[in-house]
């Protein structure tokens, strides 16, 4: 059973738009993708775009889901072609049975010669250079009149719609009347010439209430203000650039004082990453919560001062929104490529604690998280989305914020607990979790200390004796011990008596658990796990311990993920099985189904 | 000489500071240079001059990189946190501290290799963001820990201890920092402890980035015949271009000064420098006359000293980012977090 064969339905069926890069046509997707979500039916929407600013080719996908799946479904089942460089490759990729709307006002029957598709031709250029004066609307038009002509197909709300351009355009009357008026050529074009609406349509649903669409760099930065993050350094990286924006604009209207007019918040933007995770170190040596955004190529700078982070115990939070690898990859496309980097991420013996959320709502309390984790621990956290996380629009529960929530500062000794010392003391572990009381400059004159990344002893002391050195790594292992207990826990699903499991990570969620259900329904029934942090807790460890195959889902070619439980959990090689999807876009509930079914197969043949 | 644990003991008579501290509240480890080293003169005038500007000890935040420099912030005020980074990286790691809190006076010590090789991009980059801190770039024109390369600084035809002749042109820190526009740039010599102290002192005054380039010989690597970084070039070679001697806020200006070669300049926190030429007409409030006078008299075999170049009023970090004057790192919750209410707001865009 693989995805291929199965046949769209109402709520159920792919949508992809071809478009040029540069032309405008990102609200227009959007406006569909949400006339959806409004009408209550979930859906997802991903970009597929280049680096590249104009002209380039980029693709907007809509996977409409009344059953709730929302990964990528690796299926076309009406495609709307805008750009006659990617026609052929468009054409060839909707399935049979499928729908291809293109603009007409050049015919291409010659190339459009599927037998087993429908082509449906528009002439979007003729109308709009009949109804819009001038070059610049006749353009923008195009879109939203390819809109009117999807609503009429798949019989949607127009009502939804026109709200939805009345939102937009509140502050443009004119552009408000001619998005509408296009919508509504593109929609009676398509009532007077085909038959509407198609076999598959959309249907109103009550599914959506209490959700929102959102992105993750969106929600990252809103998990930074509301935890309280006052310094963010940063040097301009696809795909987390929108992460600083965001927060700059939260704060912006959020952060200002109201009677000063004040910035409780300070952004620096950096000459480079190297100096982006210098500043966020000294202010969380000063104290602030303090954070970054950045990708791969961002990490492999940032390493000499996790290093020094790690050793030094100074909180720093990083966000990195992984692409494409190696070296420059493909800065457009995703992958979780970056985890055996993160991990380990600098020379000499140093582990870093990460953290995995799933999606856009998890990217929001794992912010949150990393900064209470930093502090406590004392210590680099790293949070690690991916581009579809981070960049696409997913549909979400509602974010919750408890106002009774205080950030937890870890152990800062204040003034008066560091008067009442005989001696101050940096490293020296009070009470046997690993971790010391460290204390803030300019707090009082017996908390001076100097903080170094040369060898010290647990007095904060320069030192080159064997011993003494030794002391304060292996204490750094008894703080990692502690980390287990502090990260989040796996989210774990499993039945009596199932030997047989799934394991998985981060933005993989949504496609290995279709895959799941859909296994299931085919008679395979599959345990589930998927990791929240690291370092592994118990719970990693006795799931793998009661399970006799774990199938390993990731996005990258080298089994990063089961690298990581074979080092730091007693596990075997045989029994954890690579399902390993790293062509750069999101994972396929088919992919899973196919990889698991042809490992089933072969365990059959042996 | 480090295993010489430094007495505690202070002399009642000691002279004490506004705030009542001695010289001795200023001090720090032992050093563990090497005996003759610029770099202790370079320390011993910070300790001076804080001592003399009645800092308390603990609000000093001194940063380092790495390298021999970079050691020495261990070696004064022991009441303050200092922070010894990765290499080249200190200045990132003052901007975010600084940004954590502006309310501490923050003193860099770094080196030649640290600032002018491996850090030169963050360097430069702190003196665009004006970052309110005091920056003494120890210069002695080798790398000493790793036992006498020649450094970015070392002079066109100077020689290494083994003879070799350096080929590459030096990057001068000085007129760097006046081209890009730096609001604070002097030059000074380790041995001339009677210039540093009052230039230290104009340093911590100043709003924005104070830097001093000091000559600091290296008595291991490069103090021999040949080099142009050693104690008896520096001192043949040394000429003073500008006087400056520091005035507290409130305090007379009482030296006689002839008319016109005295220029006092007052800091944003009612102090004032007085400016006095000891070269004819060169005013060091006018960017491209002192280009111009660094670039000849540098070619000319000179090393000028003194106050080379001043601009007051250019805002810092954060009169740009438009931040208060109270840390950001210790705000109080609820001017930092939302709360739940707004976070229903900022959702209903997204539905």
């Amino acid at each position: 059973m693989t995805t291929t064969a199965r046949r769209p339905g109402d709520n159920d069926f792919t949508i992809r738009i071809a478009n040029v890069n540069g032309t405008g046509s990102a609200s227009a997707n959007s406006t569909l993708m949400k006339s959806l979500f409004r009408m209550g039916i979930p859906v997802s929407g991903k970009n597929f775009f280049p680096s590249n600013i104009q002209g380039l080719p980029t693709w907007y996908e809509i996977r409409v889901s009344g059953d709730g799946y929302v990964a990528r479904s690796g299926r076309v089942d009406l495609m709307v072609a805008m750009n006659a460089e990617t026609y052929r490759k468009d054409h060839a990729d909707v399935a049979p049975g499928g729908y291809l709307v293109y603009d007409s006002t050049w015919p291409r029957s010659a190339l459009f010669n599927r037998t087993d598709i429908h082509v449906l031709g528009v002439p979007l250029s003729r109308i709009c250079n009949e109804n819009f004066p001038t070059a610049r609307a006749r353009v923008l038009m195009k879109n939203i009149m390819y809109v009117g002509v999807l609503a009429a197909l798949l019989d949607l709300d127009r009502d939804v719609i026109a709200a939805l351009l009345k939102e937009q355009f509140a502050a443009k009357a004119s552009l408000l009347e001619a998005n509408q008026k296009a919508l509504d050529l593109g929609y009676a074009y398509a009532r007077e010439n085909f038959s509407c609406p198609l076999p598959f349509r959309a249907r109103t649903l009550g599914r959506t209430a209490g959700h929102i669409m959102i992105d993750g760099n969106t929600t990252a930065a809103l998990g930074c203000l509301f935890a309280g993050a006052t310094v963010g350094a940063w040097y301009p990286i696809t795909p987390s650039t929108s992460l600083m924006d965001g927060f700059r604009k939260f704060c912006e209207k959020w952060r200002k004082d109201p009677e000063t007019g004040k910035a409780n918040f300070c952004i620096v933007q950096a000459e480079d990453e190297l100096a982006a995770a210098g500043m966020v170190m000294g202010a969380g040596w000063n104290g602030a919560r303090a954070f970054t955004p950045t990708s791969g190529p961002g990490i492999s700078l940032m390493g000499e001062i996790l290093g020094y982070a790690y050793y030094a115990e100074i909180p720093m939070v990083l966000f990195d929104v992984q692409r494409c690898g190696p070296s420059t990859g493909m800065p457009t496309r995703t992958q979780q490529a970056d985890l055996m980097a993160c991990a380990y991420a600098s020379h000499g013996d140093t582990r870093h604690v990460l953290l995995f959320p799933s999606s856009p709502e998890e990217a929001f309390y794992a912010a949150v998280q990393a900064f209470d984790l930093a502090e406590r621990l004392q210590t680099p956290v790293i949070v690690l989305t991916d581009l579809d996380i981070g960049m696409n629009d997913w549909m979400c529960r509602d974010l919750q914020w408890d106002d009774a929530y205080r950030p937890d500062r870890g152990k800062v000794l204040t003034a008066e607990q560091i008067e009442a010392l005989p001696k101050f003391q940096r490293y020296v572990d009070a009470d046997g979790d690993g971790i010391a009381a460290r204390t803030l400059p300019g707090t009082h004159p017996k908390g001076g200390f100097f903080t170094r990344g040369s060898g010290h002893n647990q007095f904060g002391g320069y030192t080159e004796d064997s011993a003494e050195y030794r002391e304060v790594v292996d204490r750094l292992l008894r703080k990692w011990d502690t980390a287990k207990t502090l990260v989040p826990k796996p989210v774990v699903e499993t039945s009596e008596r199932c030997r047989t499991g799934f394991l998985t990570i981060g933005s993989c969620d949504d496609a290995v658990r279709e895959a799941r259900d859909r296994l299931a329904a085919g008679g395979v029934p599959l345990d589930y796990l998927r990791v929240k942090g690291f370092p592994f807790g118990r719970e990693v460890q006795e799931y793998l311990d009661s399970h006799d195959r774990v199938y390993v889902v990731e996005q990258n070619r080298d089994a990063q993920l089961r690298s990581l439980l074979l080092l730091e959990t007693r596990t075997t090689q045989d029994k954890l099985v690579p399902v390993l999807h790293y062509d750069g876009l999101p994972l396929t509930a088919g992919f899973v189904i196919d990889a698991v079914n042809a490992d089933l197969a072969r365990g059959k043949a042996a | 000489m480090s295993y010489i644990a430094k007495p505690k003991v202070a002399h009642p008579q000691l002279p004490k500071n506004d705030l009542g501290f001695t010289v001795r509240d200023y001090e720090g480890a032992m050093s563990t240079l090497c005996a003759g080293c610029g770099h202790d003169s370079i320390t011993s005038a910070i300790i001076q001059a804080a001592f003399e500007q009645s800092i308390p000890p603990h609000r000093l935040a001194k940063m380092s990189g790495i390298g021999c420099s970079s050691k020495t912030p261990a070696y004064f005020a022991s009441a303050s946190h200092g922070i010894n980074t990765v290499h080249g990286r200190m200045p990132a790691v003052a901007t975010g501290a600084n940004a954590a809190n502006p309310d501490l006076y923050y003193v860099g010590v770094s080196g030649d290799g640290d600032s002018l090789s491996i850090g030169l991009g963050q360097f430069l980059h702190a003196v665009r963001r004006n970052l309110n801190m005091v920056y003494v770039l120890e210069n002695n024109g080798v790398y000493g820990l790793t036992k006498g390369q020649f450094s970015a600084s070392a002079d066109l035809g100077s020689k290494a201890k083994k003879g070799e002749t350096n080929q590459q042109p030096p990057i001068d820190p000085v007129q760097t920092l006046v081209s890009l526009g730096a609001t604070f740039v002097a030059r000074s010599f380790s041995g001339d402890k009677e210039q540093l102290v009052p230039l230290i002192r104009a340093a911590l005054a100043h709003r924005g980035f104070a830097f001093i380039d000091v000559i600091s010989p290296c008595v291991t690597f490069n103090d021999h015949e040949g080099s142009t970084k050693s104690y008896t070039f520096t001192r043949k070679h040394a000429h003073v271009a500008m006087y400056a001697d520091y005035v507290a806020p409130a305090k007379e200006i009482r030296a006689e000064y002839a008319a016109g070669a005295a220029m006092p300049v007052t800091l944003h926190d009612g102090s004032r420098i007085v400016l006095r030429k000891a070269d004819g007409a060169y005013d060091p409030t006018d960017q491209a006359a002192a280009f111009s006078y660094l670039t000849k008299a540098t070619a000319a075999g000179e090393i000028p000293t003194g106050l080379l170049y001043l601009k007051t009023g250019r805002p810092d970090m954060h009169e740009l980012a438009n931040t208060p004057d109270v840390p950001l790192a210790t705000m109080a919750w609820e001017k930092v977090c939302p709360g739940s209410a707004t976070l229903g707001k900022i959702q209903d865009r997204f539905r």
